[in-house]
C-alpha cells in the first residue's frame, strides 16, 4: 500500500508531467542544475510536512475555514524554508528570489492537502507528500539538467564539453543560446510530458 | 509618468508573466480550452491583482519593510517584519478572492458556473502572489507604478491565457500525435509564443 502510494506520484501519476500540477515555480528556476536541486528539495519537505501537519490536524479544524489553514501551515513552513536557505545558502536563495516564496501557492501541495491529507492517516500522508515533491523534483531536475548542458555546456557548474570542440578553439561546436531563454523550458516540458503519455498511454487530457 | 507607462508596457510584454516566469501556469493550461472562460478568468485575474496589489503595497510600506512601523512609534525602527510577507500577502489575496467570488457569484451567475473550481484557485495562483513579491523585490516608489504594474502585468497574463484558449479551438481540428495531445502540445504551443514575445526585449519608452 505504501509502496504504491509512493512510487505512483513519480511515473503514473506525475503531478507535472501528467496532471499539469506546480508548473508555476517549477521552471523559472531551470537555467542551472544547482538551484533546480535546491527548488525540488525544498518543495519535498514542504509537501512532505504540511501533509503531514494537515494531516494531523484533517479532524479538528472546521470545513469551511480549512484554506486558510492550510495556506497557514504551507506559508509558515515556507518562510521557514527561506529563513534556512537565507541564512546557509544566500548566493542560490538570490538566485531563486521570489520563486521560494512562489512554493506557497505550488498547486501540487494545495491539490494532494485537499486529495489526500484531509482524509488519510499522518503517515502514508507524509509519503504521499514527498513523493509529490519527488515527483515534481524530477521534472525539474531533468529540465535543469538538458537547459544547463546545451545551455551552457557545464553540469553543476563543471565544464563537460571538451574545451578544443568549441568553434572559438578551432572545434566544431557551439553552445545553443536559445536554452538559457525562458521559452526553452515550455519546449522541454512539453517533450517529457511527450515521453511520458507515450510510456503510459493514460489518455487524462485527451478529449 | 513616463516611467508608470514603462513599467504598464513592461509588465505587458517584455516581463510577461506566463511567458518569462510561467506564474499562474495551473490555470492557464487547465482553463485555456474556450476563448469565453479563458477571457472570464482573465478578468478576474486583472481584477484581483488590481485590488491586491495596492493593498499589499501599503502593507509592505507601514507594516513590514524594515522600520517601517516608526509612523506609529520612532522607538520601533529597529523593527523588522518582512519575515511575515509570505504570510500576510497571502492572507490578502485569499480575503480578496473570497470578496471576487461573492462579487461574481451575485451579479454574474453564468461566469461563475463557468469559472467553477477556478475561482476560488486564483488565490493560488502564483500570478497573484507572484506579483506581490515582484513589487516587494522592485522596491516601487509610489502607489501609481504599483497600479500600473498590477495593470500591466494583469493585461499581459489576459492576453497570454486568451491568445493560447484560441489557438486550442482550432487545434481541436488538427491531426496532433496522440500522446501530445492536450497538455504537451499546449506547453509546446507556450514556449513558440514566449519565443514570439521575447522579440519585445528591450523596448524602451
Amino acid at each position: 500500500m505504501n509502496k504504491r502510494i509512493f512510487l505512483d506520484p513519480l511515473f503514473k501519476n506525475n503531478p507535472v508531467s501528467i496532471l499539469a500540477l506546480g508548473i508555476c515555480s517549477a521552471l523559472a528556476v531551470t537555467v542551472k542544475l544547482e538551484p533546480a536541486l535546491v527548488m525540488a528539495l525544498s518543495v519535498t519537505l514542504v509537501t512532505g510536512f504540511s501533509e503531514l501537519i494537515l494531516s494531523l490536524l484533517r479532524n479538528t479544524i472546521p470545513n469551511r475555514i480549512r484554506i486558510i489553514v492550510q495556506l497557514v501551515v504551507v506559508a509558515t513552513l515556507v518562510i521557514l524554508v527561506d529563513l534556512i536557505l537565507k541564512a546557509y545558502s544566500w548566493q542560490i536563495s538570490k538566485q531563486l528570489s521570489v520563486f521560494v516564496g512562489l512554493i506557497i501557492t505550488n498547486c501540487i501541495i494545495m491539490g494532494r492537502i485537499e486529495a489526500f491529507a484531509l482524509i488519510n492517516k499522518p503517515f502514508p500522508s507524509f509519503v504521499d507528500g514527498i513523493a509529490n515533491g519527488l515527483g515534481y523534483g524530477m521534472i525539474l531536475v531533468a529540465v535543469a539538467f538538458f537547459r544547463e548542458l546545451l545551455g551552457s555546456g557545464t553540469i553543476l557548474g563543471h565544464h563537460v564539453i571538451p574545451g578544443n570542440w568549441y568553434v572559438a578553439n578551432g572545434g566544431f561546436y557551439e553552445n545553443n543560446g536559445l536554452f538559457l531563454l525562458p521559452p526553452m523550458a515550455l519546449i522541454v516540458v512539453g517533450l517529457i510530458v511527450w515521453i511520458f503519455n507515450a510510456k503510459n498511454d493514460k489518455k487524462v487530457w485527451n478529449k | 509618468m513616463e516611467q508608470i507607462v514603462n513599467i504598464f508596457v513592461k509588465g505587458i510584454f517584455t516581463e510577461n508573466m506566463i511567458f518569462a516566469y510561467f506564474l499562474g501556469m495551473c490555470s492557464y493550461l487547465a482553463v485555456s480550452k474556450t476563448v469565453k472562460t479563458a477571457s472570464g478568468l482573465g478578468v478576474a485575474v486583472i481584477f484581483v491583482l488590481l485590488i491586491t496589489l495596492p493593498v499589499n503595497y501599503l502593507l509592505n510600506r507601514y507594516v513590514l519593510s524594515p522600520g517601517a512601523l516608526t509612523w506609529i512609534n520612532p522607538l520601533w525602527a529597529e523593527v523588522d517584519l518582512s519575515f511575515l510577507s509570505f504570510i500576510l500577502f497571502i492572507a490578502v489575496i485569499a480575503a480578496m478572492v473570497q470578496l471576487v467570488e461573492m462579487v461574481v457569484e451575485k451579479f454574474a451567475p453564468a461566469l461563475y458556473n463557468n469559472l467553477g473550481i477556478f475561482l476560488p484557485l486564483i488565490a493560488v495562483n502564483c500570478a497573484v502572489l507572484g506579483a506581490s513579491l515582484f513589487m516587494q523585490e522592485k522596491e516601487y516608489e509610489n502607489i501609481l507604478q504599483v497600479i500600473s504594474y498590477a495593470l500591466g502585468s494583469g493585461i499581459g497574463w489576459f492576453l497570454a491565457i486568451v491568445s493560447i484558449a484560441a489557438i486550442r479551438e482550432k487545434l481541436s481540428y488538427s491531426n496532433i500525435p496522440a500522446p501530445m495531445r492536450g497538455l504537451g502540445i499546449a506547453f509546446i504551443i507556450t514556449g513558440l509564443m514566449g519565443i514570439a514575445f521575447m522579440s519585445f526585449m528591450g523596448i524602451q519608452l
